[in-house]
């Protein structure tokens, strides 16, 4: 089975168009969704601004890290099943779509980004880290944190869109790019 | 008596130039959003600590001192951004419970913002006691979450 057989067969499901059909399960998930980002995204920010000495100059990095971390991973932990039930509610459509993959794309960007601070740069801190701007690796480490969640949230937004859903007018490299077969372009071929 | 106003708001050239446009409303909208991240960031932290949660063993008044530029400076992105996007769809707001309740819940955020919780938040630790500290920290999430809610029902109604 094919990714696309895959999400194709979950679209089918039950659950699915159930989600897909509410009137209010839909939005109140993705309103559940745009809190979470709020503490998430929000904490994610501060830890960034923090790394790249613009904020809280005197509380230490590993004060940061151990207090903010626990709730910047519980609100990751409700984008993540939010968000995974927003792309249950609407399977196909969301595949094929070239700002989810962009999104997905750069969520994976950003988990090598944190994976290389915390595995990394981060031992490097617990001397140094208050009162001074830290060391360029993690401000560089933080900078690239801040672009990526900024630019996953734009994509993020931009699902919602349909210009370059597959059949809409556009170039044959986004077509490629989300996946479209000959036969999503145009059904009445 | 806001009808003719919401009316000529929508028709203003702003609004108008957002309609036509396909892709203006959603990428201010985009950038309301990561607004909204910073805002929501900077708010909740203070909030957190008032509760006795997440930046423990450091003074409210020092975590909100320094964030408070980015309080107002997220707030006005969030403005200049929601501004826009109210005047492209100005007359569908003045028909909007979500709306009305997001203005009034951001109106009250505000004036709560500036001054009790910034009284409270600027106090050195022990000037308030623990409860006030933490209903503080209760109605301000209350508040600015109800803004954020009634925000993006705006979108479904």
């Amino acid at each position: 089975m094919s990714i696309r057989e895959g999400v194709a067969w979950l679209a089918s499901t039950e659950w699915s168009i159930a989600l897909h059909e509410s009137q209010y399960a839909y939005a109140v998930i993705e309103s559940i969704h745009v809190w979470a980002l709020c503490l998430f995204v929000g904490f994610v920010v501060l830890l960034d601004l923090r790394l790249v000495g613009a904020i809280f100059r005197d509380v230490p990095i590993s004060h940061m890290a151990r207090r903010l971390l626990p709730w910047t991973k519980a609100g990751f932990a409700v984008m993540v099943v939010s968000g995974i039930l927003l792309f249950y509610a609407i399977p196909l459509r969301t595949y094929l779509n070239i700002f989810f993959r962009m999104k997905a794309v750069l969520l994976i960007l950003a988990g090598l980004n944190a994976f290389v601070f915390h595995q990394g740069i981060y031992a490097t801190l617990s001397d140094r880290d208050v009162d001074v701007s830290p060391p360029r690796p993690a401000r560089i480490a933080g900078m690239c944190s801040l672009v990526l969640w900024a630019a996953i949230v734009f994509s993020g937004r931009m699902i919602a869109y349909n210009w370059f859903d597959c059949g809409k007018p556009q170039p044959a490299l986004i077509s490629t790019l989300a996946g479209c077969t000959a036969a999503d372009i145009d059904p009445y071929r | 008596m806001l009808l003719p106003l919401f009316q000529a708001l929508e028709n203003s050239a702003i609004g108008a130039a957002i309609r036509d446009s396909l892709w203006l409303f959603p990428v201010v909208e985009a950038f309301h959003l990561i607004g909204l991240a910073v805002i929501g960031g900077a708010i909740l932290v203070v909030d957190f600590r008032l509760l006795g949660l997440g930046l423990r063993g450091h003074p409210v008044s020092r975590l909100a001192r320094d964030l408070q530029p980015w309080v107002i400076g997220s707030l006005i992105v969030m403005v200049l951004t929601g501004v826009p996007l109210f005047l492209s769809e100005a007359i569908k707001c003045y028909y909007s419970f979500a709306f009305w309740t997001k203005m009034t819940a951001l109106l009250l955020a505000i004036l709560f913002t500036f001054t009790v919780r910034r009284s409270v938040s600027f106090a050195p630790d022990g000037r308030f006691s623990a409860a006030s500290s933490r209903a503080v920290g209760v109605t301000s999430i209350a508040l600015w979450s109800t803004v954020g809610w009634g925000g993006r029902w705006i979108g479904f109604s």
